[in-house]
């Protein structure tokens, strides 16, 4: 058990401006399984796509050494080919395919061109048996749950003669059952031979299922641990996942914390691609005035499904509960009820959700608050011009004039557009998921700096972020939010990264 | 030259939008923003400067232009509609077919019923307005792609004229739908002599006076209120010489028109439309929001964009423009026939994208959809008269339709390379 199947050494990944991954090294001995934990953006996926030939050979520094060979990956196809396969979070399945035809996908089982359907489905059997999935092979992937097309997944894999696994969040969309049989499966594959890597959140998975754990913090190695000789709790985990030190990121605030303005009581959201997923399960929030409050949660733990619901029932089917805006109860069905109610959301995908990138910056800013600049439905753009060129100014957006078109801004930039255009709604809750997203240090400064003044202003701030040190240098008191529910609501002068990392990871107990 | 008039109508119309945000492009794309927004209109005096000098001067000769205009009417006023639905990201392939029912109906009742013409027409636009809200109900609200539920209309309301028409025309028209299609506005204060260039009417010069007067005020106006706001306007001797560039085209267009038979009662409209439509676009909530959901579709529903109520009523504004176009088609014809307005849809849909509309929707402008428009019709009215065979034009618009379309994407990709 001491060979090892692989070795990363060095690796070091940028981005435009960011330090993805700074010399990172991975050892993972053959036939074990191998976690990696760390926050949200601390660099897991990124060492993966690394690893996976996602980010080509060239693209990154460092060595990859995988069966005592030195590889130098361009592509997926060659990861592959060497053995390497990786199963991502969002699953990548042709849905209206039967199961065999996925399994097969761009690995045919044809004879001179031809689909030999025999082979296919009878292969497909074998390897369903394999993974315990019991479908029929000709059964389209659509018609069966989240938990059997990770099955699938899994088979395609071993269709490849897979000699390391990679698995990222492999339990995340899933129920307890589905991931109880999935772990199941994992220590089977290990008894194979098959080496695993998984990428988890869940460290109750982590502890019960890995040999070895990588810790990753901030795109650098911390540790490696042995499970069974370093007799690893999830304590140990969450306290080298989140160790590193506060330092004086954030500007001074001292709060002045009003009258309630927004009360959610009993919320539940289903999820709309997966019937009878609860997405959201009976949160309950509050928000004062002046205060800003934080959700901390991992991925998929319901955060942004939360905020989009409650702003105008944006996200989710068969959503339930009561929302009360100043102690009154108030009917929010659309995205115009919220912004009339007051409510503002900026969203944590700025490109996808928050701005129009073919236009300049003026007309993004008016987007949300265009009939406020408006009189019996005609713009006036003279003023539309004056108030994009306060914020302009207030808000400092680097750019040569509000006529700049929008994609063309740095992300910080971007992010102080979509602010703007939600103060400019006078909204009296604002929620912002994940405000400083892809963002650089100094401009984070400002995005911070912005909201501790519209704390000021008597408006209440929801902030949503997977930044831990974030929520704890900037909230007055944070929920955290674990598998759609509420798990805690601590006050900052109680909170450490640690007692929220544990109310984060707590499972539901049944 | 000479059929500019409306995009320059526009130009006065919209000038606040458009000429402070040219520095800021150039400053940050280089040249080719600029070109990609301009590049139409330079296109379209180039080819009119080809086939004027192909055909010796006969086309801008005052009985040609005014041919043009009277012609192609139809198509860009569908191309109006057109251009507002391929902004918000949609398409409309009925509008040859909702022509031709527009047209029978307005037959059945002033010809067959013998209402009295203005409420017939009136009728034939609700109607209009009803088959645009049947087909925006199923793409707004039930969710129907619109490439299909207009495809299955260009059937439908194609089965519905034949059903009314059978295999036989409906004529002829009352003289005032007539004039309105194919008429010119009454010479009021008789003609004047303009020497060396013959008579003209004075009504008609005057129009264009006023056109001009009204232009350069809107101008005026607009950059004084740019300037009190403290914004950057273009140079004085710019501004002037923009100025004055605009007017000459409209004092040509109407000059020679004039020396024909007056103006076509159609350009009018056309004018009336252009000018109402561009405002509308730039000016108004209703028509900033079609941009915003053509640009990100997502972010306008997250921004509070009623999506579903814009693309609804943006196909009921094409139903009505098509019955206007069906109207006029018909008493241009004096005729509602049962394969009018066959194809007309491809010609509007090609005038948007020539005239810089993009593919993915969230660009294009009413003045350019009108300026595309135009440039088929110079090169239909063009190679005709050089006695191109029709195999041939069609050659050439549809090379146009692709190259416009390639240079599109072409400095789209450059734009985003630099980035």
């Amino acid at each position: 058990m001491t060979e090892h199947i692989l070795r990363m050494s060095g690796i070091t990944k940028t981005f435009p401006g960011v330090k993805a991954l700074q010399n990172v090294n991975l050892s993972v001995r053959r036939g074990e399984i191998h976690a990696i934990c760390g926050e949200n953006g601390a660099g897991k996926s990124t060492l993966m796509k690394v690893l996976s030939g996602v980010y080509p050979h060239g693209d990154y520094e460092g060595e990859i050494i995988f069966e005592g060979r030195k590889c130098e990956f361009g592509g997926i196809r060659d990861s592959e080919h060497a053995g390497i396969v990786i199963i991502h979070q969002e699953l990548a399945l042709s849905p209206q395919l039967s199961i065999a035809e996925n399994i097969f996908l761009g690995n045919e089982r044809a004879r001179r061109g031809l689909i030999d359907w025999n082979r296919t489905n009878f292969e497909a059997a074998e390897l369903m048996k394999r993974v315990g999935l019991r479908e029929n092979p000709t059964t389209p992937i659509s018609d069966i749950g989240v938990g059997k097309q990770q099955l699938v997944e899994i088979a395609k894999a071993l269709s490849k003669e897979v000699k390391l696994l990679i698995l990222d969040e492999p339990t995340a969309a899933l129920n307890d059952d589905d991931s109880a049989h999935l772990l199941d499966l994992l220590r089977g594959l290990r008894d194979e031979g098959i080496t695993c890597v998984i990428i988890s959140h869940k460290l109750n998975e982590v502890t019960a299922i890995a040999d070895s754990v990588t810790i990753i913090r901030d795109g650098q190695t911390i540790e490696t641990l042995d499970m069974a000789s370093d007799h690893v709790t999830e304590d140990r985990i969450i306290s080298g996942m989140v160790g590193r030190a506060l330092d004086n990121r954030f500007p001074p605030h001292e709060p002045t914390i009003g009258e309630e303005v927004l009360r959610i009581e009993d919320w539940t959201v289903y999820s709309p691609s997966q019937p009878g997923r609860k997405v959201v399960d009976g949160a309950a929030l509050t928000l004062r005035r002046g205060e800003i409050v934080g959700l901390a949660g991992l991925m998929g733990a319901g955060r942004t499904e939360l905020a989009m619901s409650v702003f105008g029932r944006a996200y989710g089917v068969h959503i339930s509960g009561k929302i009360f805006k100043d102690g009154k109860p108030i009917e929010v069905r659309n995205v115009q009820d919220a912004i009339r109610h007051g409510i503002a959301y900026a969203t944590e995908d700025r490109k996808r959700y928050g701005l129009n990138l073919i236009e300049d910056i003026k007309r993004n800013i008016s987007a949300a608050g265009l009939t406020g600049l408006s009189r019996r439905g005609w713009v006036n753009e003279n003023e539309e011009y004056q108030v994009a060129e306060r914020f302009h100014k207030s808000m400092n957006i680097k750019a040569p004039s509000v006529e700049s078109i929008v994609g063309k801004l740095s992300g910080g930039n971007q992010q102080k557009v979509v602010l703007s255009k939600w103060i400019l709604t006078e909204p009296d809750v604002l929620i912002l998921d994940e405000p400083t997203r892809g963002i650089d240090v100094g401009a984070k400064y400002e995005i911070y700096t912005i909201i501790n003044r519209l704390a000021d202003q008597g408006k209440a701030v929801l902030v949503i972020s997977s930044e831990l040190p974030e929520l704890l240098g900037l909230c007055d008191r944070i929920y955290t939010l674990s598998e759609g529910r509420i798990t805690g609501e601590v006050p900052r002068a109680d909170a450490t990264q640690e007692s929220l990392m544990y109310l984060m990871t707590k499972g539901q107990e049944k | 030259m000479s059929s500019i008039t409306p995009a320059d109508v526009e130009v006065g119309a919209q000038g606040d939008g458009g000429a402070p945000r040219r520095p800021g492009r150039v400053s940050l794309g280089g040249l080719s923003l600029n070109l990609r927004s301009s590049g139409i209109y330079i296109a379209f005096a180039l080819i009119v400067v080809l086939f004027s000098v192909l055909t010796d001067g006969a086309l801008l000769t005052p009985q040609n232009i005014s041919n043009i205009i009277v012609q192609n009417s139809y198509v860009l006023i569908l191309a109006i509609g057109m251009i507002l639905i391929i902004i918000a990201g949609h398409i409309d392939l009925s509008v040859g077919s909702v022509v031709a029912v527009t047209g029978a109906l307005a037959a059945v009742l002033m010809v067959n019923m013998g209402l009295p013409w203005p409420l017939a027409l009136l009728i034939t636009l609700v109607a209009g307005a009803l088959i645009g809200a049947w087909q925006g109900y199923w793409i707004a609200y039930f969710g129907i792609p619109a490439f299909i539920v207009t495809l299955a209309g260009m059937l439908l309301f194609r089965a519905l004229t034949l059903t009314v028409l059978g295999n036989r025309g409906i004529g002829p028209f009352p003289d005032q739908v007539r004039t309105l299609a194919n008429g010119f506005t009454n010479g009021y204060f008789g003609n004047i002599g303009l020497g060396p260039l013959g008579g003209a009417d004075l009504f008609s010069l005057l129009i264009g006076i006023v056109a001009i007067a009204g232009m350069a005020a809107a101008q005026w106006r607009s950059r004084t209120a740019r300037r009190s706001y403290g914004q950057a306007v273009e140079p004085f001797v710019l501004f002037v010489l923009k100025l004055a560039a605009g007017a000459a085209l409209i004092l040509f267009l109407v000059v020679q028109l004039a020396r024909f038979k007056n103006l076509p009662w159609v350009l009018v409209l056309l004018a009336v439309l252009v000018l109402g439509y561009s405002l509308m676009a730039n000016r108004t909530v209703f028509g900033r929001q079609i941009y915003a959901i053509g640009g990100n579709l997502q972010a306008a529903v997250m921004s509070g964009v009623k999506v579903k109520s814009v693309v609804f009523w943006i196909f009921v504004n094409m139903g009505v423009l098509s019955a206007i176009a069906g109207v006029i088609f018909a008493g241009r014809l004096n005729q509602a026939g049962p394969t009018a307005g066959n194809a007309f849809e491809l010609d509007a849909i090609a005038a948007a994208f020539i005239g810089g509309a993009a593919v993915q929707g969230g660009v294009g402008k009413v003045v350019g959809a009108i300026t595309g428009g135009l440039i088929m019709a110079v090169i239909n009215n063009g190679m005709s008269l050089i006695g191109s065979p029709s195999e041939r034009v069609m050659l050439v618009k549809g090379a146009v339709l692709l190259a416009a379309v390639a240079f599109d994407v072409w400095t789209k990709r450059r734009a985003g390379a630099s980035r």
